[in-house]
């Protein structure tokens, strides 16, 4: 064997080398010198992450005959995943410092490591076994983070809801898989793909189909396969309920991607184009007017990330490099934006425990700055310029019109209607905040160091990345080529 | 080089007068910002204009001057695209002199002074790169960035049902808005011949002539509309007089004097010069559509008792005859449709600035609960009815000049159907005339309702200077009408608009 192999496997070292510094400081640090092991986690994830944006670095290859991929394309959304979590941690070290997680805080940072580590996997994978593993790897652990305030009712529960989602959409997503190993006697990606391309396309493969979109759909929370997804967001900790907003979604709907152009790209007209154009539809549309309704926050940003998920599909529809480069732009400008959200929820909730948006009513007052970081995020996410949202939008619209159908007009209208259904949700939270100042709920608070650091980080990308052309334009350079 | 560019300016001074305001420590310092840097404005546009009558007189005629293009999204064919012809220098004069006067007239605003401004500010930001942009897509671009920052000055500082104004105002703009991105991707897609490099860019997509007719046929309409609820056009019109009842008064001027001209504005530069076909066989639906604007505006207006409502559905009736006159598609009624914008521009911030200050003295606007202002506070008074005299065309002022040119361009069109609408729409001048006599009836020449009115004062120096400087403007173009229609003039050049076949 090779082992230079594993030289393209830098990201995932790296990561393992992260994870184990953490979890021996973790083992071995003295009871009292604890309180570092956050920091601890950042800074070196911090190192880490700044790494993979040294070109050098990092080679794209293959590896293992095919069944690891690492090309450029990969280790870029690898590296804005790894700036999502990178924000994450920073915004948890106050959450984690709370008493009933104190003692377990290192276990936090562990899994969340894990987790990626599992995503990482699903990304790079050229083959479903490889593929299965990191899915499993990113979802068990995932289900123990959204446990981790095991005092609260709510969080067990939605842990075990979790749990069942995840083991359930497995199984849909493996029965699928066995349908494509009997029609193409192989699980690597590309043998798949040719297989289909010398078969045809038939019945069995659109069952398959069917299955493996059901099983990626629970990870993404489509519609229909969503109602997990409000009551775990509610339940689980503010912290995992951003990461599994962004980085999940973010990782699952890249591999996704992966999957359909790859593997299945022949049986794009006849098959998937419309199944999605389906999904597509009911995501966004249903996504936005659940959130309508929505009173807690968390759950209002639960229905939002749904309808995002479906803007983000429109790329995959595109089934292009614009596409993928529109898919790889938007989940960036979406971690900065959601997690901007999702930090003053957790700011606030930190200080006063206060999650309804009626408690929003007049915070411009009280914590100006905080009501004015809320704003840029939904300003970011209805895609106003000239925040960062509008651009991703905007490119991604553009990228899924190249096709040139009518159908794909017509679906671009409705998704661009429920930007304006959108647009009014995410208007209430302005509206509490600055419209609302007669009672004023939240007192004036300070907030942690490390969460306005993260916040910063966050209306940095908010302003700087649609403004700034390079980034997407470095997507398009590394997608299309 | 981008900062040789003069063009540039109109963002990067409203952009250095962002951020001096977000340093500013009391309110002299706002003022001084916002006044010195709308003064700065206006000095720009004049020179322009100066500039380019000049350029103009020495025999260039190349469609837009002073361009400039800048990459910015390259492998999308994204430029920052600047250029100027007459009628956006028109629009650009008109803008920096209603955010002037509009600054002088939220002299004494409260609360928060400073966000007011920036938000003011920052929406007129989005107006300036609209009118120098050429590129679709930065122009789409400032477009939504002039919107949004409505929804939080009217929600503020609005007053009356403020909440369900806002929010709707909002909505329905970028509802129209949503219609537009979807065109506008499809301009794109159709903007060069098979092979050839896409581009945004509005004067190359025009040379090349290359969206086919079917294409211009759904194009057409989502771009039109997109554009025509900005521009009030029925039945999208419903946001504007909630909208402009409840804004605070420099954010009805601003509104209804600019940004309402964005609409006219987009509806000829993109809708009707990038796809002329669809607009000569589509244009009688529109034109029946924006003929009810002119007419049931007007009606409207009749019979409310709100001085802003008033104002506002006059705005509607004014801004629908702007859509109607482009949809003439010849070059007298399109002269006339950017003189009519300058016209009402002026005109409705004038408007809204005086009811704004009599508000603010009487706490009211009703005009049942009001009377003999003429006696009370005689300045605004007489500026009321100068401002009333604009607006059902008296020879001297700008609205007379303006109507009369829409209406002989529009008699021009031979066909029953057209003679047909221009003598429907001639009605709503003689409406005008009634609502705005009623209200100068009994408004300022009544008997005094409520005696505590008895102690009001007059106006202050900067409303003066607000007011003032707009009644000269109604009045330059009301005596100079050539001066602005020789400016307006080259851009209904020949060779521009031979694809329309106009004359």
């Amino acid at each position: 064997m090779d082992y230079s192999q594993f030289l393209v496997m830098k990201q995932e070292i790296g990561l393992l080398i992260v994870f184990l510094i953490v979890f021996l400081c973790d083992t071995f640090m003295s009871r009292r010198s604890q309180g570092a092991i956050g920091i601890i986690s950042c800074i070196f994830f911090a190192a880490f992450t700044i790494l993979g944006f040294i070109p050098p670095i990092l080679n794209p290859g293959d590896a293992f005959s095919g069944m690891y991929n690492s090309a450029p394309v990969v280790i870029n959304i690898k590296n804005i995943l790894n700036v999502g979590v990178l924000i994450v941690m920073i915004q948890a070290l106050r959450w984690a410092d709370k008493d009933m997680v104190r003692v377990r805080r290192g276990e936090f940072y562990e899994l969340l490591l894990v987790t990626l580590f599992g995503m990482y996997l699903m990304i790079s994978a050229r083959h479903f076994l490889l593929f299965v593993i990191g899915l499993e790897t990113a979802s068990l652990p995932l289900a123990a983070m959204v446990a981790f305030d095991k005092h609260r009712y709510e969080s067990r529960e939605a842990a075990v809801k979790y749990i069942l989602t995840a083991v359930f959409s497995s199984a849909i997503f493996m029965m699928g898989l066995s349908f494509v190993y009997a029609l193409a006697g192989t699980l690597y990606f590309d043998g798949i793909a040719m297989a289909l391309w010398i078969d045809g396309v038939n019945v069995l493969l659109a069952v398959a189909l069917a299955f493996v979109i059901a099983g990626i759909g629970f990870k993404l929370s489509l519609v229909p396969f969503h109602l997990w997804t409000a009551d775990v967001y509610q339940g689980a900790p503010t912290p995992v309920t951003s990461y599994l907003s962004v980085i999940s979604k973010g990782a699952a709907a890249f591999a996704f991607l992966v999957i359909l152009w790859e593997v299945f790209g022949e049986a794009y007209p006849q098959i998937w184009e419309w199944m999605l154009y389906g999904l597509i539809i009911l995501t966004i549309t249903i996504g936005n007017l659940f959130a309508i309704r929505q009173k807690n926050m968390k759950r209002f940003l639960a229905f939002s990330s749904i309808s995002q998920a479906g803007y983000i599909m429109l790329g995959i529809i595109a089934f292009n490099g614009m596409g993928l480069a529109a898919l790889l732009f938007y989940i960036l400008v979406y971690i900065f934006s959601n997690l901007a959200a999702f930090g003053v929820i957790g700011a606030i909730e930190n200080a006063s425990g206060k999650v309804w948006m009626d408690d929003y009513n007049g915070l411009y007052k009280t914590n100006p700055r905080l009501a004015f970081t809320m704003m840029l995020a939904m300003f970011s996410l209805a895609g106003i310029p000239p925040f960062a949202g509008f651009f991703s939008k905007f490119f991604i619209f553009t990228s899924a019109i190249n096709q040139g159908s009518i159908a794909i007009y017509i679906l671009v209208l409705i998704a661009l209607i429920n930007t304006i259904i959108s647009l009014y949700y995410y208007l209430l939270v302005v509206k509490a905040m600055f419209i609302k100042q007669d009672e004023c709920v939240i007192a004036p608070f300070k907030s942690a160091c490390s969460e306005r650091f993260a916040l910063w980080i966050c209306v940095a990308g908010i302003l700087a990345l649609g403004v700034v052309s390079c980034v997407y334009n470095h997507f398009l350079d590394i997608s299309v080529a | 080089m981008l900062f040789c560019n003069p063009l540039i300016y109109f963002v990067v001074i409203p952009l250095v007068m962002l951020a001096c305001l977000a340093l500013c420590r009391n309110i002299k310092q706002i003022r001084a910002v916002a006044v010195v840097g709308s003064l700065a404005l206006t000095a720009l546009s004049i020179w322009l204009l100066c500039d380019y009558l000049a350029q103009r007189a020495a025999g260039v005629d190349a469609p837009m001057l002073f361009t400039g293009s800048w990459s910015w999204f390259g492998p999308l064919n994204i430029n920052l695209a600047v250029g100027v012809d007459g009628i956006s220098i028109a629009m650009l004069i008109l803008s920096s002199i209603i955010l002037l006067t509009g600054s002088f007239a939220s002299w004494k605003i409260e609360p928060h002074t400073k966000d007011f401004f920036l938000w003011l500010i920052l929406l007129s930001t989005g107006v300036f790169g609209f009118f120098i942009s050429i590129d679709l897509f930065t122009m789409f671009m400032f477009y939504e960035v002039a919107l949004i920052p409505m929804y939080l000055l009217i929600g503020v500082w609005g007053s009356g049902n403020k909440n369900y104004s806002a929010m709707k105002l909002t909505l329905m703009l970028m509802g129209g808005s949503a219609f537009l991105m979807l065109g506008l991707i499809g301009i794109y897609y159709h903007s060069a011949p098979a092979g050839q490099t896409l581009t945004w860019n509005l004067l190359e997509i025009a040379q090349n002539a290359s969206i086919e007719r079917g294409w211009q046929y759904f194009l057409f309409p989502m771009t039109f509309v997109g554009f025509g609820v900005l521009g009030a056009m029925f039945p999208f019109h419903t946001w504007s007089p909630d909208g402009h009842a409840s804004a605070p008064t420099a954010v009805s001027m601003l509104h209804a004097g600019v940004l309402m001209k964005l609409g006219g504005y987009g509806c000829f530069r993109v809708a009707i010069y990038l796809m002329p076909e669809a607009a000569q066989e589509l244009a009688w639906i529109f034109l029946i559509l924006t003929g009810v604007s002119v007419v049931y505006g007007a009606f409207s207006a009749c019979v409310q008792t709100d001085l802003k409502y008033i104002n506002a559905y006059s705005s509607v009736s004014h801004c629908g005859l702007v859509l109607f006159a482009i949809l003439m598609l010849n070059t007298t009624a399109m002269t006339g449709a950017i003189m009519q914008m300058l016209s009402h521009g002026l005109m409705t911030a004038l408007f809204f600035a005086l009811i704004g200050m009599i508000y603010g003295r009487t706490h009211t606007r009703d005009i049942r609960l009001m009377g003999g202002l003429m006696k009370i506070m005689p300045f605004l008074a007489v500026c009321y009815v100068i401002a009333g005299f604009a607006s059902l065309g008296l020879p001297g002022l700008s609205g007379f000049v303006a109507e009369m040119t829409i209406f002989v361009g529009s008699f021009e069109q031979s066909d029953f159907f057209h003679r047909a609408f221009t003598i429907v729409a001639c009605c709503s001048i003689v409406i005008t005339a009634v609502y705005i006599l009623r209200v100068v009836g009994k408004l300022l020449l009544g008997a005094v309702q409520d005696e505590h009115h008895l102690q009001l004062t007059d106006a202050t120096w900067w409303e003066r200077t607000s007011t003032v400087t707009l009644i000269l403007s109604v009045a330059a173009i009301g005596c100079f009408p050539n001066f602005f229609a020789d400016l307006i003039r080259f851009t209904f050049s020949p060779a521009i608009f031979a694809a329309l076949g106009m004359n």
